[in-house]
């Protein structure tokens, strides 16, 4: 079994943090298929397992069978679902395709954490750091586990350099032990995909 | 929760006993939700999908006649096919509390048009609430049963794309399970009304709006009441949560007043005279029509859609709102440059059935006049297999109709017909029946995947399960295609290229010599978890060196597996999107796609 669920005395209670350094904005982009809406979701139970309160905005339809998908999260006080263009503080891009098309959502200094075959040193307009999140998770034999690689690897790499996710590693495992819980293997899985991408983020040149 | 679990919430934590739906984005999900609840908390309320929404809405209704509460829900298309029997229930009203949840899709993301279901509140004579968040959405069917009950109408929930699929953390209220019994109370003067009784309705009913103008529960809400100003800006929906936050961000929110009008039809009517006395200027900010702002009949001070300053067409998105509101308070904002970059289209997934039949149709029938509905198979548009996609059930009788124009002009044509299995059942049988007894000649191809497949497989009234997963009766699509007297009805497996081509040719020549031919292309869809348990043999396949890179496969059958290869100026398969169905195999004119061995 997977102790990942910390003590009850760590949870924040609803609300308990509301400070504007907690407001964050973040783009999801990718293909239909690539998992944005899972960790979407995820990333939002994470913000409602802290005490935030959170937006999202998600793409259904016709546009997930193979189209852009674009995921809006928001956490803090905001009142609208979605971002506007130069105000995502990161980017969280699945399909590296979507750089040119999505970079007008992020604001001035943010940054772009991709899934990318390449290292993209980065446009004038932002940071980007990479990982090869495709190529990982076909190595682990999980090749739709790309979205949770990525996702760890944005978490451990954007603390490092001080870009502070409103959550951290443990938070998102203890809400993916809540979402799988009773499905082990599954959880397993997962766990073991997030982790691969947390180590990443930690030794990634930056 | 996403709004439409949030409604689904408000409906069971409202006492909704009866909740019926045709699915269709961006409204899928509520019925999903009430499932979810009525199996987690044993709850005894009627859960359908049904067989189309004009059906889903006489059935929710008459178990409000009943007096018990009920919704139907449905997006704003839907309520087309709903608006017969909307029309009239406005007339005769409800008794338990009546909800019709119709979801707008300003954009359109997913949908034929970008229509404003407010308007056809306003057309029918009901109220209409119109939520800016998931949360609201979810005490607005509080509200809407409140209403509805209290002035025994129909009352219309509209949320929109940004409410449904919009996410939020939303809390949760104790579940009350409705302890009302169905009771009817015989009234022909008010449920079977005749045209003299209609006359005294329609009376009635005018009285329910006056009152409702009044509704204290449902007025227009002053978001920022210490703010003094000669200018009010006024808006509904999730236009409501975009304003906000970019007023705040612009700081107007301390010099320009802001209101949520939370019932844009109908609207109240001291709010008109308030606002037309106290401001100067007023900017009305909604989506899609001019609802409210049509309400508002002193024209002098309002600005919005009928003079230009919202854009007529596209969804408000909030930095389209930013620039309106920069405009009317004279605020200068740095030119936005957004890229018009020409994104992926969407395609059918690697593998799908309907693909292989598209193709096979191309080959057996090239050239004919191809006729299509609405579902995830009018994507076949991106192999050139779809020449029309009006809305449900119109491929049959927009083929009856070509054939007939054409035999009028002395032409012959090739007409071939696609349209879904649900679908089929859902506008498309009458229109059969119409085409047979017309002697109207073409192929039909019923694409049958056992599922509604664009919508998040949704059982069809052939699946033999309901809402909740279980067993009910299954209608037998070539047994109702036989029973609308269709001579020709054969079933065939798209995954059999050969022998379903060749079934197709003899449809072919049937309908040219005989009478209309009815092809039932059958193999289940490969997203739908219920029959992903059923294995199949899969085929690997690799592209050899007889591949010239002419990319018929590519432009001809698009399937996202097969890539172009830029540097060895030849296909490629993307082992990691390939389903294994093996039908490229025989799309190659070359013969360069072979079937391999993996390890």
């Amino acid at each position: 079994m997977y102790p990942c669920l910390p003590e009850e005395g760590d949870r924040k209670g609803r609300g308990a943090v509301n400070s504007s350094s907690e407001k964050q904005q973040i783009l999801i982009s990718g293909v239909g298929g690539q998992g944005i809406l899972f960790i979407t979701r995820l990333l939002a139970e994470a913000a409602i397992y802290k005490g935030l309160p959170v937006l999202t905005a998600e793409t259904h339809g016709m546009a997930q069978r193979g189209g852009i998908v674009m995921s809006h999260l928001k956490v803090g006080g905001f009142s609208s679902p979605l971002i506007r263009p130069g105000k995502a503080d990161v980017l969280l891009l699945l399909h590296e395709e979507n750089l040119k098309g999505h970079l007008y959502y992020l604001a001035h200094g943010g940054i772009v954490i991709a899934n990318s075959v390449l290292r993209p040193d980065g446009t004038e307009a932002a940071k980007v750091i990479s990982i090869d999140a495709a190529s990982l998770a076909k190595k682990i034999q999980q090749p739709k586990s790309a979205n949770l690689i990525l996702t760890g690897f944005a978490l451990s790499s954007l603390s490092r350099i001080g870009n502070r996710p409103y959550c951290s590693p443990a938070d998102i495992r203890a809400v993916l032990c809540q979402k799988m819980a009773g499905r082990d293997k599954i959880l397993r899985a997962s766990l073991d995909a997030f982790d691969l991408g947390m180590l990443r983020g930690q030794e990634a040149k930056i | 929760m996403i709004g439409n679990e949030a409604m689904a919430r408000g409906l069971v934590e409202n006492g909704c006993s009866m909740a019926l739906s045709y699915p269709g984005t961006p409204a899928s999900e509520i019925l999903p939700g009430v499932v979810k609840w009525k199996t987690e908390l044993s709850l005894p309320i009627h859960i359908q999908w049904a067989i189309n929404e004009k059906i889903a809405f006489e059935i929710a209704y008459a178990g409000s006649i009943a007096g018990l509460r009920t919704v139907v829900s449905m997006k704003q298309v839907g309520l087309n096919v709903a608006s017969d029997p909307l029309m009239s229930a406005a007339y005769m009203g409800s008794k338990g509390g009546f909800i019709v949840i119709s979801a707008d899709d300003p954009g359109p993301h997913s949908s034929q048009t970008e229509q404003d279901s407010r308007l056809m509140a306003m057309f029918a004579k009901v109220p209409v609430l119109d939520p800016a968040s998931p949360e609201q959405a979810k005490e607005f069917v509080g509200l809407a049963y409140k209403l509805s009950e209290a002035f025994e109408v129909p009352v219309m929930l509209r949320p929109t794309t940004r409410v449904c699929h919009g996410g939020q953390d939303v809390e949760l209220k104790d579940v009350k399970p409705s302890d009302r019994a169905a009771a009817f109370k015989r009234d022909p003067a008010r449920w079977a009304a005749t045209p003299k009784f209609r006359y005294l309705l329609h009376s009635k009913l005018n009285e329910k709006l006056s009152a409702i103008a009044a509704n204290e529960d449902t007025k227009p809400r002053l978001l920022n009441p210490d703010t003094v100003s000669s200018t009010a800006v006024i808006t509904s929906g999730v236009a409501v949560a975009h304003t906000q936050e970019i007023m705040a961000d612009l700081g107007l929110l301390n010099s320009v007043a802001l209101y949520q009008v939370s019932q844009p039809f109908p609207l109240h009517s001291a709010f008109i005279e308030e606002i037309l006395g106290k401001y100067e200027r007023i900017l009305v900010i909604e989506e899609s029509a001019p609802v409210i702002e049509m309400q508002i009949a002193d024209r002098h001070k309002v600005k919005g859609r009928l003079n230009g300053a919202i854009p007529a067409a596209g969804e408000l998105l909030p930095e389209v709102i930013e620039g309106i509101l920069s405009k009317f308070c004279a605020i200068s904002q740095p030119e936005l440059n957004i890229p018009t970059t020409v994104g992926r289209k969407p395609s059918l997934c690697a593998g799908c059935p309907h693909r292989a039949s598209f193709f096979a149709i191309k080959r057996a029938v090239p050239g004919a006049i191809y006729t299509s509905d609405i579902g995830c198979y009018t994507l076949g548009l991106n192999l050139g297999a779809i020449d029309t996609a009006l809305c449900m059930g119109a491929s049959i009788s927009q083929a009856a109709g070509f054939y007939q124009a054409f035999k009028l002009s002395g032409k012959d044509t090739d007409i071939v017909a696609t349209i879904g299995d649900s679908t089929f059942f859902h506008a498309g049988v009458p229109a059969l029946i119409d085409a047979v007894v017309q002697d109207a000649r073409f192929v039909l191809v019923v694409l049958d995947n056992s599922t509604t497949a664009m919508t998040g497989n949704q059982p069809t009234p052939a699946t033999g399960i309901d809402a909740c997963g279980n067993p009910r009766a299954s209608i037998s699509i070539e047994g109702l295609v036989k029973s609308c007297g269709v001579k020709f009805c054969r079933v065939g497996d798209p995954y059999n290229m050969p022998r379903f081509t060749k079934l197709l040719k003899s449809a072919h020549r049937h309908s040219l010599e005989k009478g209309l031919a009815v092809v039932i292309s059958r193999r289940p869809c490969l997203v739908d978890k219920r029959v992903k348990e059923v294995k199949r043999e899969r085929i690997d396949v690799a592209v050899s060196s007889a591949c010239d890179g002419c990319s018929y496969c590519i432009k001809q059958f698009e399937c996202p597996a097969i890539e172009f290869d830029q540097a060895g100026k030849r296909a490629r398969i993307n082992q990691l999107m390939c389903s294994g169905c093996g039908i490229c195999i025989h799309v190659c004119p070359k013969k360069a796609i072979e079937k391999v061995e993996v390890q």
